[in-house]
């Protein structure tokens, strides 16, 4: 395999992944861009998201048709799981200074995930997802396996999905709106609170969404698996622009292609190191992220 | 039409509002004249729901608006065109019109207040796909009243709408609003040019540091020594 193949063997691995990290990402910087919070619980939404998919799996057996099946009924479930989170957990802290939400939400965090591993039907011991067996095709001496091409199909339905949603049905305009300015959506009669849930509803179904891609790519589930992407997703957010949807979508990408092409070429324990190390040079160099907007006071 | 009776309001521990009382009849423009930080903004706030209310009551065609939540105040038909316009700068003159209409159900009569608001404000509609963050400042202070004119108000309470424009758009401004009344909508008119604002009001009320200190008709306020002296400069 010559070095141009490694390169784009590289660079499909790291799209897919970073596929995963975007859909995760459009969360993140929906629920920042609505109600300025970083829901740190976000990643473990992905978990529980995974999770579902798996029990859905060893009920049914995997079969395409079977996979179509998790999605329908894992998305909607943390969709309801989002939804219920900012109504019992955030909303009560609206007006609370800020620091008090991001506290609750590390709270959340932890407690989906110890909740997870005391719950019996899931518990501490890692189990092993179910996959459809796996079928690599090869192009130009480049492989891309059939998880792979799942990945991308469905992580680019979603967000062509999402695309649609925000700008051309009136709740996403709405959506829109509020982020903008909460207190004008409120004269104009917008039920801000309706629209909240309905981001955190449409953030989680995404997050469940990248939850069964991620068990599918590496097939393992545990109540701590949605820690790392968790945290990868908010780095993406935050490189691509918080609070920006195509930046999210961009940040995801770009990050996943760096961490792959950093374990292909340079380390594999150096990855995360370097993904870490791209959040400090972006927050440094460009704080706003690379489609966000500086933050200009108004005058 | 509008009642507000013993008005109180606190931002943390500094008393903002001190028992106001006043009245908005149908049909009328009322203006709630002062100086910077006497507290007609936050009385436009407090009617409107976005600050909490410590005491008083406020009612709106017989309906206690401090049981309602802000959304739903909109819904009974009292609109809010606040202060320094406060468009969605992110979304096209299209879709902050469709905001305004967002809780309407009324489709057909809604396509004609569509049509009637771009014939009201021709150079919206030469505009309709324009980012609104684009649009000059008498531009989008003609789309901050049309967007609130598309709740399809009784009532609306207008705050600086002269502010930061070209004179020659103030006069723009102010016909457009004298055009409302016209058309059978009340307004409530919070400025700080007392001048503009008594000139086209019915009545008036001054504010002076939370508190309501002189009240009557809009042409004897405007010719009273007081208000000559504190608020006409001279």
């Amino acid at each position: 395999m010559g070095v141009f193949q490694q390169i784009l063997q590289q660079m499909i691995n790291g799209l897919s992944l970073g596929s995963i990290y975007a859909l995760l990402a459009l969360g993140y910087t929906m629920v920042y861009g609505i109600v300025k919070l970083i829901n740190f619980a976000h990643g473990d939404i992905l978990m529980i998201g995974a999770f579902i998919g798996y029990f859905v799996l060893i009920k049914l057996g995997v079969t395409p048709g079977t996979l179509i099946v998790a999605f329908l009924i894992s998305m909607p479930f943390c969709a309801l799981l989002g939804v219920l989170m900012e109504k019992i957990c955030y909303k009560p802290l609206r007006n609370a200074p800020r620091i008090n939400a991001l506290i609750t939400a590390i709270g959340v965090s932890f407690f989906l995930e110890n909740g997870a591993r005391v719950l019996p039907v899931i518990g501490p011991n890692p189990r092993v997802f179910p996959t459809l067996p796996p079928v690599t095709h090869h192009l130009f001496g480049v492989g891309v396996s059939r998880v792979q091409i799942i990945i991308f199909a469905v992580a680019i339905g979603l967000m062509l999905v999402l695309n649609y949603i925000i700008n051309y049905t009136k709740i996403g305009k709405a959506m829109r709106a509020v982020s903008f300015d909460k207190g004008a959506s409120y004269l104009m009669g917008i039920n801000v609170d309706r629209v909240i849930s309905f981001t955190f509803a449409l953030g989680s179904a995404l997050a469940a969404a990248a939850g069964i891609l991620f068990a599918s790519a590496y097939p393992q589930v545990e109540p701590y698996m949605g820690i790392m992407p968790g945290l990868k997703a908010f780095i993406a957010a935050v490189l691509g622009g918080i609070g920006s949807i195509p930046g999210a979508m961009l940040g995801g990408f770009i990050l996943g292609v760096a961490e792959t092409l950093a374990k292909g070429f340079l380390s594999s324990q150096m990855a995360d190191a370097i993904a870490f190390g791209l959040l400090i040079i972006i927050l440094v160099v460009k704080p706003a992220g690379i489609l966000g907007i500086p933050i200009n006071e108004k005058v | 039409m509008l009642k507000v009776e013993m008005l109180d309001v606190y931002y943390g521990n500094i008393h903002a509002l001190k028992e106001i009382s006043f009245e908005v009849q149908e049909g009328e423009i009322v203006t709630l004249i002062g100086a910077n930080g006497a507290g007609k903004t936050t009385t436009l706030h407090a009617i409107s729901g976005l600050i909490p209310i410590r005491g008083g009551k406020v009612e709106f065609c017989g309906t206690d608006l401090r049981k309602v939540s802000p959304h739903k105040i909109v819904q009974l038909g009292l609109g809010h065109v606040p202060e320094g316009r406060r468009i969605f700068a992110n979304l096209t003159v299209m879709e902050n019109l469709e905001m305004g209409a967002y809780m309407r159900k009324d489709r057909a009569q809604l396509k004609k207040d569509y049509e009637q608001i771009f014939t009201r404000f021709p150079r919206l509609k030469e505009r309709t796909k324009q980012i609104a963050g684009t649009l000059s400042g008498g531009e989008q202070q003609m789309l901050a009243i049309a967007r609130t004119l598309m709740t399809k108000p009784k009532l609306i309470l207008m705050d600086e709408p002269s502010m930061g424009l070209a004179p020659l758009l103030v006069k723009e401004i102010f016909a457009i609003i004298e055009e409302i009344k016209a058309a059978g909508t009340t307004i409530l008119l919070v400025e700080q040019n007392a001048h503009l604002a008594l000139s086209i009001a019915d009545r008036a009320y001054v504010l002076e540091t939370g508190r309501l200190v002189l009240q009557g008709d809009a042409k004897e306020l405007a010719n009273s020594e007081e208000v000559r002296k504190a608020y006409l400069g001279g």
